[in-house]
């Protein structure tokens, strides 16, 4: 074997040095012409090229609104009268900012966003781990089926269960229970006064949904996570297992640990989406609710002017400043997650 | 006498299984009971809160709200005739149609376009990372309360009105930001004597750019994951055989990534009909915010949508998992 292996190497080193050779005495005109001047060569520039311009056009495309925003948050309503400015403001202020920030209860709104926000996404980024999971690895009964209503759950648009929805956390009652201890199956139990709870304008019935995997997309989630979890080997499992771990031990020292960049990425999923989150805010919120997001995108009274020409655009300019203070800190919290996105996609495996 | 050997080995052999299974069934069975635990919250909820919103909203859609005079309302069985009164509304049917008529341009053109760009950013080049961070921002950023603010944004007509160029003078007075003017595309393509609905549907793509960018965000991550879920080594072997790109890309990519394109065409077909600005989607909703009768055919029309969208979600995975292929794991 060892000498076989030698063989071949000095066959290798010698059909190198060969190559070497012919290299040397080839002049440098005639190497480059063979190299730059074949349909190969031009192929590749073409599609190179093609390829750059059409990804700096998507981009574009995607990026010009942002910069759109920016700019116009940054102008003085002269800017919006005076035609000639378009892209880049004559007269800069931060008069607009600091409107929104201090009228608006920006702060407040940031705060309570990040609050409910930031609790809904871990319990979902865990209840949908722990959901997937069970999926992935466990052959129970209906286990098909059950995947099954995971994916019915997602189709069922929320919108046309609004008024459901309301009614549900309105006059919140697990099978009978409140109803029970309120007095309202008999009259002599009446340890509370109400005969339900009323859930709204707090943050339970997102906490709740989230935990039962029902709110935004959590289908998508439990997919995606399902996926991730299929892909581990199951001889990682038994050999934990092997060494006297637990099933759940199991999941939280050796599964959890080699999943987190996929965590990270539902985590931002989820994070993200409830950020920027308009419809369960307005079903489970009233006026008198805590400040959230959606409530500071309005006109400042200090900022309003009915009279100008430009007050349509100067107005649309003002709600845009409120998108970019909305998307600030998403921005930030992008820019320190999106390397996971990719990194928790590389390693899912989704292939069938 | 071969009978009997037979009978007997098989009942040997049954009970050994019998044997096994009872050993085995056990621990399977603990196996089984802790992955109920797994997915109990899911359940829990499904079964405690998903139901009964599910059940009153079928329940309105069979009913008539009356108004009682004290405050309150009560619900009257009134049969399928909500239904009826859905479908004897000429504006829903339409929109109805219309809008499965616009899924059926949007669903190519949206995988179409997410495996295109998933296959760019798979590529190695220089900048890669930087387009992908900027490929993804609309998924994460460009969703709810910012599309809807979008949704009727003037702003960037304003701005992209005198960065267009040339042809200011169609696009000035109908103040679309459109990139390519569709006149002019359709001239091209007229010179080029292809059909007019080719023509319209490359045109309303190309204007609905940014509309396609924005809702092809999570296709996109799934086919980059498929993408690179093919083992390098299949490429590597194609190389050597001589095949070029063109042909690695039919008999290599598109049959590996294609459980990926069901998974995608299902995906899109459910967030195009759920999104809220779908026109069915706002119109029901529209109805649901009028007072009266309104509110309860609103939800008969959400129920028969709902039909309709798990119709055609079936029908585009039954027509697509024909051509699926999986490759055999060992």
């Amino acid at each position: 074997m060892a000498n076989e292996n030698v063989t071949v190497t000095k066959v290798k080193k010698e059909s190198k040095n060969k190559i070497r050779v012919e290299f040397d005495r080839t002049p440098l005109s005639e190497r480059l012409k063979s190299k730059y001047i074949s349909g190969y060569f031009l192929g590749r520039v073409v599609w190179y090229i093609f390829r750059l311009v059409l990804l700096i056009g998507v981009s574009y495309v995607i990026l010009f609104p942002f910069y759109s925003k920016i700019a116009s948050s940054f102008m003085s309503p002269e800017d919006f009268i005076d035609v000639t400015v378009r892209l880049i403001p004559r007269y800069p202020t931060l008069g607009t900012y600091a409107a929104i920030i201090t009228e608006n209860g920006y702060l407040k709104a940031l705060l309570n966003t990040f609050i409910l926000s930031g609790s809904c996404a871990l319990i979902q980024t865990f209840v949908c781990s722990l959901v997937g999971y069970g999926f992935a690895k466990f052959k129970f009964k209906f286990n098909k089926f059950l995947f099954l209503l995971v994916v019915f759950t997602m189709i069922v648009p929320h919108s046309t269960l609004q008024l459901s929805m309301f009614m549900e956390f309105r006059y919140f009652d697990i099978l009978g229970i409140m109803n029970l201890l309120g007095g309202g199956v008999v009259d002599w139990i009446s340890l509370v006064e109400d005969t339900s709870l009323n859930l709204v304008n707090t943050y339970w019935p997102l906490w709740i949904l989230s935990a039962t995997a029902l709110a935004f997309k959590n289908g998508l989630y439990i997919f995606m996570l399902r996926q991730f979890f299929s892909g581990i080997p199951d001889e990682l499992e038994e050999s934990a297992a092997v060494d006297g771990a637990g099933v759940f031990r199991t999941f939280v020292q050796i599964v959890l640990p080699n999943a987190i960049p996929m965590m990270i990425t539902v985590f931002m999923f989820a994070f993200s989406w409830q950020w920027t989150d308009n419809f369960y805010t307005n079903t489970f919120f009233t006026t008198s609710g805590p400040t959230l997001m959606p409530d500071i995108v309005s006109i400042p009274t200090s900022l309003a002017l009915n009279t100008s020409a430009a007050s349509t655009m100067y107005n649309t300019a003002i709600i845009n400043t409120c998108g970019i203070l909305i998307l600030l800190p998403l921005l930030i919290l992008y820019c320190i997650g999106q390397k996971y996105i990719i990194q928790g996609i590389e390693r899912s495996g989704i292939t069938g | 006498m071969r009978f009997r050997l037979n009978f007997f080995r098989k009942s040997d052999k049954d009970l050994g299984i019998v044997k096994e299974n009872r050993k085995g069934a056990s621990l399977q069975a603990r196996k089984a009971r802790v992955g109920w635990l797994f997915i109990l919250p899911f359940l829990l909820g499904f079964v405690l809160i998903y139901l009964p919103i599910i059940y009153s909203s079928l329940k309105y859609s069979f009913n008539e709200i009356d108004i009682l005079t004290g405050g309150g309302y009560e619900l009257v069985w009134v049969g399928i005739n909500n239904y009826k009164a859905a479908l004897a509304d000429a504006t829903f049917v339409q929109t109805l149609l219309s809008g499965i008529e616009g899924l059926l341009v949007d669903i190519p053109t949206i995988l179409l376009f997410s495996l295109f760009i998933a296959i760019l950013l798979n590529q190695k080049m220089v900048g890669r990372a930087a387009f992908r961070a900027i490929f993804f921002i609309p998924v994460l950023l460009t969703t709810g309360l910012i599309a809807s603010i979008d949704a009727s944004n003037v702003l960037n007509d304003y701005m992209s009105s005198t960065t267009e160029g040339i042809d200011t003078g169609a696009s000035a007075s109908s103040g679309a930001s459109q990139i390519v003017s569709a006149t002019d595309l359709q001239s091209l393509f007229s010179s080029m004597a292809i059909g007019s609905d080719l023509v319209e549907f490359v045109t309303t793509a190309v204007n609905n750019i940014f509309d396609i960018v924005n809702r092809s965000g999570v296709q996109m991550l799934i086919f980059l994951a498929g993408l690179q879920g093919i083992s390098p080594a299949i490429y590597e072997s194609c190389q050597i055989e001589g095949a070029s790109a063109w042909e690695t890309f039919w008999k290599i990519t598109l049959p590996m990534i294609s459980p990926m394109i069901l998974v995608n065409a299902v995906y899109t077909v459910i967030d195009s009909f759920t999104s809220e600005n779908n026109a069915v989607m706002s119109y029901v909703n529209t109805l649901y915010n009028q007072a009266g009768d309104a509110k309860v055919i609103s939800s008969a029309m959400a129920w028969m949508y709902f039909l309709i969208v798990i119709l055609i979600v079936a029908i585009v995975a039954g027509i697509i998992s024909a051509f699926v292929f999986y490759q055999k794991k060992d």
